[in-house]
């Protein structure tokens, strides 16, 4: 039992250590000095209020949000199908498309990202909310893939089988048998792909324009060119942003349990 | 009645056969091939394209040849970011696997309630922006930062946090943690507990319990980890070019600036290759020795 006190100090430390430092950026946001000094001497909301007043700032959350919620519309579409389609075929070569779906997540986000600012230079694609859509949508599919796949594994091929011998045409077997029985996949890839668009740094810093930044791109110009605070609150903003998304899928994961 | 049904079973079951049939063996299969389209025209149009283009470049950047791949190997600074980051990464998924491993190890031997609570602390990084983390350290590392306040106050004196390797490993421990905790407490979940008072019984000690059966047993999580950490470590590029300094940059930090600051594609590229080359192998080394584990990193930074 000496072990496990032992090992409880270790992880309280651990915890403190992976939860503590992000939080310094609470207090810094609201420093009323023009500074990154910790701790703050007083108190005032004027990054706040420079945030939703600064046109800039407001048009790349409007940006950001929009990227995020087309990339999650088209990634979990394009995912869901994929994901049903590796389940129910088996061809030589099947493994190959697998690994290919996985891909965007082993290869260094550099190196995709040169890739990508070549050919969206030569297609004219820069600073399109196309081609921010596309590029999310590779990162989030495989994370779409992976959940949709598990909920798939885990579900009675036979359910299938029954709703198709009763004479439901696929399309309705899909709505009314197979898409209940994976929604907890099918949410929990929507929202990875909302958080991995919403999130996303190095591709989009290459395939931004000025015209159209998103936040974490406006986020990572301000931090290397100046020490203005307000991006402290647009973090802060990101981070309470972050909570509620995954309060939300406490929410309905534990409604989802209390119901069954 | 009974003549109804004599007469409907057999229809039914013929109905039913040739949806089977037809089914297995033709139009649901076409149609579900179908289904992979979209997902293949995005993986090859954005993925596929953009990372042929890389290859070409690295051999075509500004004449077809391997000067590219010459230069790589040739310069010194070269070899030096190259060798610091893999030293980083490897340092970073040292320290990691020493932190996670007793901490997977707790979330075994511990109550539902502490599992689901240790669960969501290491996984809360996770949902918080690499960006937003990344300014936290730059706070908490700056030359008159609270970390540096606390070592003049207990007598250290102040030191180069910022802009060092040091300050980067910190940063990067911290965002991979998660990667390594997971997959080392899937692993450790699946062993059997019994086989270590049975190798008490027969009496081993402690020390050779943990050495002979826990350590081999939970390998496939160490690996599985390891890997990932190290190969996320290794494509770092937000942390080391905010936390690190210029001058001791590291490989993501370089290829940006031979694209973007010198416009030397060709360059970029063929280290972009080599990064590429080195995690691919990697990951094949390490499928071979996980063994069936799956290695799949989680969300890309």
């Amino acid at each position: 039992m000496k072990l496990k006190a032992i090992l409880g100090v270790l992880a309280v430390f651990i915890v403190l250590w992976l939860t503590l430092p992000t939080l310094v950026i609470i207090p810094i946001s609201f420093n009323s000095a023009p500074s990154f000094d910790f701790p703050p001497k007083d108190f005032s909301l004027r990054w706040y209020e420079n945030f939703f007043t600064d046109p800039a700032w407001l048009r790349s959350l409007g940006v950001t949000v929009q990227v995020a919620l087309l990339t999650t519309f088209v990634a979990t579409i394009s995912g869901v199908a994929a994901a049903l389609g590796l389940s129910k075929v088996n061809f030589r070569g099947k493994s190959i498309i697998e690994n290919l779906f996985l891909a965007p997540l082993i290869v260094p986000g550099i190196v995709l990202a040169i890739g990508m600012y070549s050919i969206f230079l030569r297609f004219g694609m820069l600073g399109t909310l196309f081609g921010f859509v596309a590029a999310h949508t590779v990162l989030a599919l495989p994370l779409v893939i992976m959940n949709v796949a598990a909920s798939l594994q885990g579900m009675d091929p036979k359910l299938q089988h029954a709703s198709a011998s009763l004479g439901a045409p696929p399309i309705t077997t899909f709505f009314r048998v197979t898409l209940p029985l994976i929604a907890p996949g099918v949410s929990a890839g929507a929202l990875f792909a909302f958080v991995t668009s919403f999130d996303e740094v190095i591709l989009s810093l290459f395939i931004q324009t000025p015209a159209l930044q998103t936040l974490p791109v406006k986020i990572y110009r301000s931090v290397t060119q100046d020490t203005d605070p307000t991006v402290a609150a647009v973090a802060v903003i990101m981070m309470t942003i972050s909570i509620i998304l995954i309060l939300a899928t406490q929410f309905f994961s534990r409604r989802k349990k209390a119901r069954s | 009645m009974s003549i109804d049904t004599n007469l409907d079973t057999p229809q039914q079951e013929s109905n039913a056969q040739r949806r089977t049939v037809r089914s297995r063996f033709g139009k649901l299969r076409n149609w579900t091939v179908l289904l992979l389209v979209p997902g293949i025209v995005l993986i090859i149009g954005f993925f596929g394209l953009p990372l042929g283009d890389v290859i070409i470049r690295s051999l075509s950047d500004p004449v077809w040849g391997i000067q590219n791949f010459q230069w790589l190997a040739l310069s010194e600074t070269n070899i030096a970011v190259a060798g610091r980051t893999f030293g980083t990464a490897f340092l970073v998924t040292v320290i990691c696997l020493l932190l996670s491993y007793p901490y997977a190890y707790l979330m075994t031997i511990c109550s539902e309630r502490t599992r689901r609570l240790l669960t969501i602390f290491v996984m809360m990084p996770l949902w918080t922006s690499i960006l937003v983390r990344t300014l936290a350290w730059m706070v908490l590392l700056q030359d008159s930062g609270p970390i540096n306040d606390l070592l003049e106050y207990i007598g250290v004196g102040r030191l180069p946090l910022i802009r060092t390797t040091l300050g980067v490993a910190l940063g990067m421990t911290q965002v991979l943690m998660p990667f390594m905790v997971l997959p080392l407490y899937s692993a450790m979940a699946k062993i059997d507990t019994r086989l270590l008072p049975a190798a008490r019984s027969l009496g081993a000690t402690p020390m050779t319990v943990f050495r002979t059966v826990y350590l081999p047993l939970s390998k496939p999580g160490i690996v599985a980890g390891s890997t990932t950490v190290f190969i996320l470590g290794l494509g770092f590029y937000i942390i080391p070019s905010l936390l690190g300094s210029p001058r001791e940059s590291m490989m993501a930090t370089l290829i940006q600036q031979q694209i973007g600051g010198f416009l030397q594609w060709g360059h970029g590229a063929a280290m972009g290759i080599a990064l590429l080359v080195v995690t691919v192998a990697t990951l094949t080394v390490a499928t071979r020795l996980a063994k069936g584990a799956s290695i799949v990193p989680g969300v890309q930074r």
